[in-house]
Parts: C-alpha cells; structure tokens; sequence
C-alpha cells in the first residue's frame, strides 16, 4: 500500500519533469524553426541594418553559430543550472529579470485565487438554496461572471471606482490599495467558472443518499450544505487550481498591462512585442513550471481528502 | 421544512412521476433565458449578414463636430472622437470579432477531433502518446500559448485567429476523446459488435452521429470564450488592429478617453459579454436536451 | 398509551393531489420486527420517510393518529423533527459506500447524532463511539473509526451505517431496504445486527422488495399495493398462504424453491402451498448433460493490468454449453463473471486458454473472420436501456437486429419479434425511454433471437428489474429456450434465481470457478467451504418447513 502511493508519487513527479522538458524543447524548436535572423532580432529587429560582422560576433557571442543539436544541448544543460540565456532586448540575464517580477505576479494570482475562492463558495451556497428566485438570480450572476473579459472588468471597474468614485488609485501603487482592482477584475471571472462547477456538485451531492442519512440523524439543512456537500462541491474545483494558476497568469498579461503593474505578465507582453525570444521562452517555461507544480500538489490534496482518487490512480 | 428534503428525501422509485416514462418534456416551451439568447444570436447574424440594415449611421464616417457626444436618441450608444456612430461601428464589428471567434473555435475543434478522435479510437499506443502531448499543451494555460505564437509570425488578426485556436485545442481534445471513449464503451455499441457489426458500420451508425450533438454544444459554448480571448488579443493591439471596428481594438482606442466618454468602452466590452453569454445559455440548453434522452 | 413505540392510523401521503399512499395503519412495540413489503412504486418507501418526516416539501400528510414514543407528531414543524430524528427513530438505507458520507470518517458520522443531540464534544463523542463500534464487534474500532467508508470492507462499512443510526438507541429502526445490492454475506450480517437491535428492546421496520430476506426475520408482514395494505399478519402466515395477488406475486419472484421448468408465476398462483406444482415443462428433445457442446471454453484467463497493478478477473476457467440447456454462473460482484460473458462472446480476447464454436476457432479468430457467425450468439444485459443506441424507436433496433442475421427486416417481421417476446405490436412506434423496464428487457430479449442465435448470454437479465417483473421476464427466457432449444448461459448474483433456471450451476469467487456440475446435486452436497455458505447465507423463503416439498430438479 505504502510502495504503491510511493510509486504513484514518483510517476506523477516523473510526469511532471517530462511535461518541463517537453514545453523546453517545444519552444526551442519552434523558434528556430520559423524563418528569421535571431541575431537581427538582437540587434534591434529587421529595420537595424546591422553590417555583417557585427552580426557574424553576435552570432558568435550567443552561439547561434553552432549547429542546431549543440545549441539544443547547450540550452538543456544551461536550463539544468537554472541559466535561462540572456534578453535581446534587455541585455540582461533571463532568470534574474524574472526573479524579480514573479513574486509580484504570483502575489496578484494568489490573492485573485483566494477571493475567487471566497466569491465561489458563497454564490454556489446561494445558487443551490431552495427557492427558484435565489437559484435563478445567482445563477445569472455565476454566468455573467464566468462571460466578463478581464480587459473590460478592469476598465469598467477602473471607470467607476477610481475615476468616478476615487476611492482606488487606477493604477498600482505598490501598497495594498493598489492591489484591490487588479485582484477583483482577475477573481470575478474565475469565480464565476469556479461556482458553476461547485454548484453543479453541490446539487449533485445534495441528492445522494448520504444526505438523507445525515437528515435521519437530525442535522440541519445547513450542516448538510456546509458538513457535506460544500467537501464534495469543493474537490472538483480543488483539482482544477493548476488550470486556474495558468488562467489567472495568462490574466495577468492583460491587468498588469491596464493598471501599470510591473510583473511577468507585463514583461511577458512587452517580450512579445520586442519578439525578445529568450524572455518569451524563460517566462513561458517559468509559467509552465508553476502549473506543472500546482497540478501536482492538487493531485496529492484530491488523493488525501478522498481515497476513491486515490484508489482510482493507483 | 427546506426542499432539502425534497430533492433528497423520496427515492425516485416512489416519487409520483410527472409523465413516467415521457421524453421528458422535450416539447415543453423553451425557458425564457434561452428565447433571449436565441434573438441576441439571430440579431448577431444578421449584423453579419446585412449590417446595412442595422446600422443607423455609416460607421466609418467622420464628422468631426459631433465628437463625443453622450448616448442619445439619433446616436444610441454615443459617438467616438472622430464624431463616428458607435452603435453602428458596433454592428459593423460584428463581423470581424466573430469571425476570429468562430474561426478560432472551428480550428481548435478541428485540431481537438483529429487528436481526440485519433487517441479515442486508433489504440492504446497512440491514445499514450496524444495523452502526453496533451499534458504538455496544457501547460501553456490560457493566451500564452497564443503569445508564444504571436511572437514568431508576429502580431494580426490571421495569427490572433490560429494561437487563440491553437490554445483551445487541447481542452477540446480532451473532451472529445472522453465523449467518444463514452459512447465507445457504451451498451448499444457493444450490442452492435455482438449483433455482428462492423466497425465502420458502428463508426458511421452508432460512435459519429452519438457524438454530434454533445460536440455540436461543445462548440457552442467555445465561440464564446473565443470570442473574448480573441478581443483581448485584439485589445492588447496583437490582433485586429485599430481604427478596424473589431470589438477588442474598439476598446483599446475607448480607452484613452474613459474618464470623459464612458460609452466607447462600456458598449464593446457588453456586445462581448452578451455574445459569451447568449453562446453559453445556447450551448447549455444543447446539452441539456441530449443529456434528457441518455 | 400502550408500550407502542409507534402507532399510525390512516396515514396518508399526497403530493400535488396524487394520492401516494392512502390509509397506512402500523404499529410498531419494542422488540418486533415489522417488515414492510411491496414492488418499488407501491408507496413504501414514501411511508419510511414519513415516518422520519422526511416526505418532502411537497408532500400532503395526514394521519389520525401518528404517535412516536407516545408524543403526537402530528402537523411537527422541521425543528421538532430534527429533534426526533436519530434520537426517537433511525434510519438505515442500502448500502453504506452511498449512504455514507464518502469523504467523512465514519467516526465523525456516525458521532453527529451525539454532537447535534447532546452537543458532545469530538472527544467526548469519539468515546462513545468507539465503546458502540466494539459492542457492533468491529475489529479495531481504534483504527476503523478514522476510516472512510470506501476504506472499508463491505460487511465493516454496513455495521458503522448501522452504528450511525443506533447510536442514541432510538426507540424506531427504520430499514429501507438494508440488503439490496449487497452480497449474500453482508446481507447475513446486516440482518443479524438488525435482529440483535431488536433483541435489545427496539422496535424495527424493515422495508423490503425482497421477501425471502423479510422471511426470515420478520414477526409480522404488510404488503404494501398501490399505497394501500392489502395483505397484513404474521409472517409465516401470509407467506404460508398468500390471499391476495400483490402477495404472491412478490412471492413468485423468489423462486428458489421451485423447480426447474416450471412457470413461477403458476407455481406462486397457487392457494394452497401443499397442491402439487404444475407439471414441469419436458426438456427440448435431444438436450442431455453429455450431447455435443456448442460454445466450449479451456483454461481462460483474463488479467486487468493499470499502473502497474495486475487483477486477475477471470482464472483457468473452462465451461461448455450444450443445446437446450442452461449454465448458470453464480458468485458475488467482482468474482469475474462479466468479464467471463465479455470472452465468451469475443468482446475481449483472452490472456490464455480459447472459446471454440461449434469446434472451430471463436476467441482465436480475427474480428472479420467472426463476424458472419456472430449471429449464432445473441446477448442480453442488466441494463436493456443502455443497450439501446438513445437515438433509435423499438422498431429500428429490431430492423438493425433482423437485417443482420439476414432476415426480412419488414413491418410484419418486427411485429412477430415483438409477439414473440408477448409484447403488443404497437410498442414498435415507441422510444424505449418510454417503456417500463420490464417491456425493456423484453425487446432486448426480442433483439437478442432476432438472428435466430443458437446461444444466448444473459449477464444479470433480471437484476434490474421490479420484483413482480422479474418473474415474468424469467418465464419467458425459459419458454424461449424451449421453443428454440437455446443454450444458454446465465448470469446472476442471486443463487435462487440461478438455481431455479439452471440445469448446471458453476460457482465463481476472484476468479476461478469453484464450483461446477449438476444443479441439484451441487445444491444439494456442496463440495467447496464457499458454495455451502453462499447456499447459507442466501436468503430464501422460509415459512414452516418446506412448502413445496424437496426440491426437485430433474
């Protein structure tokens, strides 16, 4: 039994690192795959003119000269050291220009994770009480929720609380403040998805023998929601966090760029315009890493809090 | 006494049952919330179709006097900077945010049946390595598979359209290939193997047309979400790009002036928000209608 | 008052103006068990939740009298229940993976009572519930308190549903049908633990479609019809003479007792349990246990591997099916039998060991090479309904089956399909979504022998099905055999059913065929330790000696 969950752990940990692999070397071959000059690209881009020698010591100085397979291997062996190259856009070493963002973005993930979370639960607890009104309106909100862009979100918001209202600066301040409207406009949509999944759990468990059971030992319709159904509504939401981090990340991209929030997402933006391919490639793998560790962990949360899982991947 | 006990407390066997044994009340009336999403959809195509005969103005035309002028009787949803109609640009953007959304969904559906169709029913071998493909897809969440594509064939409307269909692939793979795996290992096509079928017979009679309608809704509640994936894109000037009367670009340029005209943001961003949700209701109520009859 | 625990006159139950159940009467006193009997949708289990008030929100209950532990309930608002409720009267449903909380320690579940009760504290409550789980005689009540129901076997987690409701040691245990879907060994127990309750002063409804479990434990027997008694007494009395029809048609569908061949729904129509039976139908000429085998299996295996794990679902088992004849396969859920029907019908290929048809190769073949004698072989499930493409009316179903056995796939085909299977002509036009289960299996029985098969699989045929259905559809596959002289493989968990349709009986455990031979003769001297317990433990009905005499086979 214990060798089985070791084993279940060691694959899954296994997995994990082929996924990392696997995304590495996806992007490195797609990006040299595809038509143009990285060393043009270094050096400001097609419109640079750069002579050729210049070129040529550039090529030399970032190892586009080797064949393909040496700067594959040399771009593996630097990723195992944590190396992540260097920006051509920035001049600066990969990994520390993302050290420095991510502790910002994932502060705003999380923060945005935890209210959705919040938001989640109280509109599925709402939405599965009894009276057609309360489950229609709640569900109508859980639906709009789950349809709002983050870039209108963070616009209408910015429009009425800080323009019109001023109560919140509309663009980050670095204080907590700030942080309010970037967190709110990343929650809602998501705890709009959250909530219909949890919702159609908690009905779902609502209906299932236990619950009779528990109303024959006199426990009260809300010990039923709260005692039992909110842990079966709350698991499938559980397991979906790693999806969720990647959905609040990829968010990220467009509320750091509203509200001039420094972050991996504006710096992923900016990569991407200035086509800085060592930056886009960091960032995503870095992105990816979170996710693959994310997964993991709520994989092992879903396998302690219910040993049918369990049994299930064993 | 909550309904609780209601929901919970008689066991089907008992309960009285309304119709025991009708389909059940397929033909009732259609909810309200469906009627509503079904006129917002019909009023989208014909914007497609004749946006001519929606529009009140011509959406492209410039009069510099009427700038900014707040949503009123001849102009509904205000006039932008240039003194350009908003609702009729609105109506004209109805083709060009759709069609990235519609388009971008057809991809990712079509890359999600080949690969879900593919690992569902080509073997074991190729169901594993699909599987892992799968999982590394996904680990480029949301648009940064996208941006990743944008960053080398760079930025526009044609790349927004195949990253942001390109990014849906996996999710519907995924799906797919549960749906058919389902019906695969289902008790009518097992009784069809044992009444001797064959396998395209079982393919072409029992598997594809089972799955058309769960994947018809699919679909459908995709469009939506394409739609705002796409938007944002636009917004973030990677896709359509302004003065296009696309959705996202249109909000993009509202922007600046947010604090003086509210209405050249707000208007976009709710045609965004009621297309995703009257896709989304559709979608539902697809699903809901097949799921009755299973 | 009287020492009744519970008294109802004329209960009544009505949900938007239908009458469910009309002018219940029951009396419960300490010590007795009451068995509640009746096919599903005769208002039984409405009235067990009445009697919890637990009828619903929409349900209209009236009663003249309805007194728990002597207090009027009468018109009690939701806070009274609840107070009453696991301290006045329990509740135990079928089985415990569904009725307890799957991701709760049964600790926790089954300490609520005290907490909401007499608002112990966790401490406090773990006590007593370990003190209540080693009287249930749970090993390691320590260790199995911290367990979730999925963690337990099937006999633990039944005691702890039990122990949730007992836990206060309410006056009322109300069981809702406690044993269906368990295994014959669980079953034992949770009638043993539902005895020992009694014994120790409480007064037990037992609610059940299942009279051979009520036979024997209950003092008295209601059957419930249509929401109303219609047949009430000691237990050895009405099931010794069944007046009324709702009886005996419960009674049919017990049919351990009455020999092979002959109709149940004749046997259980007679008044008199000591009239001869009617004559057992005469086997399809030529059929005898050593005539040629049609369908023959050696050494198959079959080994499920994920993850590294291996479960071995069938083992070096072989089986013969012989023209007119029945194999009945018997064991409990998990023993492999599914799996055994899928090999034999070439659904999956076997790991070792061969089906051969008619001696040519069948398992050993390709797909292609099989499927022009597919059509021999004709299957039926436990769930008609899944086996039917939901896109598709009765008629085409039957039109597909026809036209690949190469028949006339017409109207009048169909139609005389339909009568076949003693179904009227006019369900051709119908969806099976709108067909009761029992018409169900009969079109699936009618799909089945479309193709003239010479073989028939039937995996748990009647498992699904309501009681007094389940007689007719097993009538029914015995005639067909007859008339068509079919071999016949059949599948159950039930030994009695399986007894009374088998000519040989092969009893199977993880696995491996235990046992196999004669009916009778294995019924009669079991030669393995697990077949004589299966035998034990399988409820039958017992109402004063045997009713109908030694059980013949012929």
């Amino acid at each position: 039994m214990r060798a089985r969950r070791i084993r279940a752990i060691a694959l899954r940990l296994g997995g994990a690192l082929f996924v990392l692999w696997a995304v590495a070397t996806l992007t490195f071959f797609a990006i040299h795959l595809v038509p143009g000059d990285p060393a043009q690209a270094i050096l400001g881009g097609p419109g640079s003119q750069a002579p050729q020698e210049t070129l040529d010591r550039v090529r030399a100085e970032y190892g586009l000269d080797q064949p393909l397979v040496v700067q594959y291997a040399a771009m593996l062996g630097r990723l195992l050291t944590g190396d992540l190259g260097t920006s051509y856009s920035l001049k600066a070493p990969v990994a520390e220009l993302i050290g420095g963002q991510l502790l910002g973005t994932l502060t705003l993930a999380l923060a945005a994770l935890a209210l959705a979370w919040v938001i989640a639960i109280g509109l599925a607890l709402w939405s599965s009480a009894p009276g057609r009104v309360a489950r229609g309106v709640a569900g109508a909100i859980e639906l709009t929720a789950a349809a709002l862009p983050h870039f209108w979100l963070a616009t209408v918001l910015i429009a009425v609380f800080a323009t019109g209202l001023g109560w919140l600066p509309p663009v980050a301040n670095g204080g907590a403040s700030g942080l309010v409207l970037p967190v709110v406009t990343l929650a809602v949509p998501l705890a709009g998805f959250l909530a219909q999944l949890m919702r159609e759990h908690l009905l779902d468990a609502l209906e299932r023998p236990f619950t009779v059971s528990a109303l024959a030992r006199g426990e009260t319709a809300s010990g039923i929601r709260l005692r039992h159904a909110l842990r079966h509504a709350a698991l499938p939401a559980v397991q979906l966090s790693g999806w969720a981090i990647g959905y609040l990340i990829s968010g990220a991209v467009v509320v750091e760029t509203i509200f001039a929030r420094p972050g991996l997402g504006r710096t992923l933006l900016r990569a991407t315009e200035l086509r800085d391919v060592p930056l886009v490639t960091g960032v995503v793998l870095v992105v990816a890493l979170v996710y693959v560790l994310m997964t993991v962990l709520t994989d092992l949360v879903a396998a302690l809090a219910d040993p049918r899982v369990r049994t299930a991947a064993a | 006494m909550s309904d609780l006990e209601l929901r919970a407390g008689v066991s089907p066997a008992d309960a009285p049952r309304a119709g025991d044994g009708r389909l059940g009340g397929r033909r009732r009336m259609p909810r309200p919330s469906v009627v509503l999403a079904a006129a917002f959809v019909g009023f989208l195509l014909l914007a497609v179709a004749w946006p001519g005969l929606l529009e009140t103005a011509p959406p492209d035309a410039i009069s510099p006097a009427e700038a900014f002028q707040a949503p009123s009787a001849s102009h509904w949803f205000g006039t932008d900077e240039s003194g350009r109609d908003v609702y009729s640009r609105v109506v004209a953007g109805t083709a060009p945010s759709l069609l990235i959304g519609v388009l971008a969904t057809a991809i990712g559906l079509a890359l999600g049946l080949l690969l879900g169709g593919i690992a569902a029913l080509g073997g074991r071998v190729l169901d594993f390595l699909i599987g892992r493909v799968n999982e590394v897809l996904f680990a480029f969440p949301g648009i940064l598979l996208a941006l990743l594509v944008i960053v080398l064939w760079g930025p526009g409307p044609v790349t927004a359209t195949v990253a942001v269909g390109l990014s849906t692939a996996p999710g519907y793979a995924r799906i797919i290939r549960g749906q058919l795996l389902a019906i695969r290992g289902s008790g009518y096509v097992e009784a069809a193997r044992v009444l001797g079928h064959g396998r395209a017979k079982i393919l072409s009679a029992h598997i594809l047309p089972n799955a058309l309608v769960p994947i018809a809704a699919l679909a459908t509640l995709g469009i939506g979400q394409a739609v705002v994936w796409a938007s944002s894109l636009s917004f973030l000037g990677l896709g359509a790009q302004p003065p296009a009367a696309e959705w996202g670009a249109m909000l993009s340029a509202g922007r600046t002036y947010l604090g003086t005209a509210w209405w050249l943001t707000v208007f976009p961003g709710l045609m965004i928000v009621a297309t995703t949700l009257a896709t989304t209701v559709l979608g539902r109520a697809l699903t809901a209608r097949d799921g009755a009859r299973r | 008052m009287s020492g009744a625990a519970l008294t109802v006159r004329g209960l009544r139950i009505g949900y938007g103006g239908t009458a469910v159940v009309r002018g219940v009467d029951l009396d419960l006193a300490p010590g007795r068990i009451v068995a509640l009997v009746g096919e599903s949708g005769s208002g039984k289990s409405v009235t067990a939740r009445a009697l919890l008030g637990l009828a619903g929100r929409g349900a209209e209950v009236e009663a003249e009298r309805f007194e728990l532990d002597g207090e009027d309930v009468r018109g009690a608002g939701e806070r009274r229940w609840r107070r009453l409720r696991g301290a006045k009267v329990g509740l135990v449903l079928q089985d415990a993976l569904a009725s307890l909380d799957p991701l709760r320690p049964i600790g926790r579940e089954i300490g609520d009572a005290l907490r909401l009760h007499l608002g112990l504290r966790p401490a406090a409550a773990r006590q007593r519930v370990l003190e209540l789980l080693e009287r249930l005689e749970l090993p390691h009540p320590a260790l199995t308190i911290d367990r979730r129901s999925g963690e337990l076997s099937g006999g633990m987690r039944q005691r702890a549903l039990i122990a949730a409701a007992v836990v206060l040691d309410p006056p009322v245990l109300i069981a809702d049908e406690p044993t269906t879907a368990l295994d014959v060994g669980v079953q034992a127990t949770v009638l043993q633990l539902l005895r020992e309750a009694a014994d120790r002063g409480t007064a037990v409804l037992l609610i059940s479609h299942d009279l051979a479990v009520v036979s024997g434990i209950a003092d008295e027997v209601l059957v419930l019809a249509d929401g109303a008694v219609v047949e009430r007494g000691p237990t050895a009395e009405v099931l010794g003479a069944p007046r009324h029809p709702a009886t005996r048609a419960l009674i049919a569908a017990v049919p351990t007792e009455v020999p092979r061949g002959v109709p149940l729904l004749e046997a259980a129509r007679l008044d008199d349990p000591n009239a001869p039976l009617p004559a057992a139908a005469a086997p399809p000429a030529g059929s005898t246990a050593d005539s040629a085998p049609i369908l023959e299996a050696s050494g198959l295996r079959r080994v499920y591997r994920s993850r590294g794990s291996e479960l071995v679902a069938v083992d070096d088992v072989s089986l013969a099916l012989r023209p007119g004849r029945t194999l009945g396969l018997v064991g409990e859920s998990g023993s492999g039998k599914t799996t055994l029907a899928r090999l034999l019908l070439a659904l999956e290929r076997p790991d070792a060991g061969a089906v051969r048809l008619d001696g040519g190769p069948w398992s050993e073949s390709s797909e292609a090479a099989r499927r022009p004698d597919r059509r021999r072989m004709g299957a039926i499930w436990q769930d008609p309904y899944g086996s039917f493409d939901p896109r598709w009316g009765v008629a085409r179903l039957l039109r597909d089956a026809l036209s690949v056995g190469g028949q006339e796939s017409d109207e009048r085909a169909v139609h005389e399909l339909l009568d076949l299977v003693r179904l009227p002509t006019a369900i051709a036009a119908s969806h099976p979504l709108e067909l009761s289960g029992g018409q169900r299996q009969r079109v699936a029985i009618a799909r089945a022998l479309a193709a003239r098969p010479e073989i028939l699989i039937a995996d748990e045929p009647v498992s699904a099905l309501d009681v007094t259905v389940q007689a007719a559809v097993l009538d029914l596959l015995d005639e067909l055999q007859r008339e068509r002289g079919l071999a016949m493989l059949f599948i159950s968990h039930d030994l009695g059913v399986v007894r009374h349709m088998s000519d040989e009986l092969a009893v199977m455990r993880h696995g491996r065929v235990l046992e196999h031979g004669d009916a009778g003769r294995l019924f009669a001297a079991p030669q393995h330790a697990y077949t004589a317990a299966l035998i034990r433990h399988s409820p039958r009905l017992a109402w004063g000696g045997d009713a109908h005499g030694p059980a013949s086979t012929r």
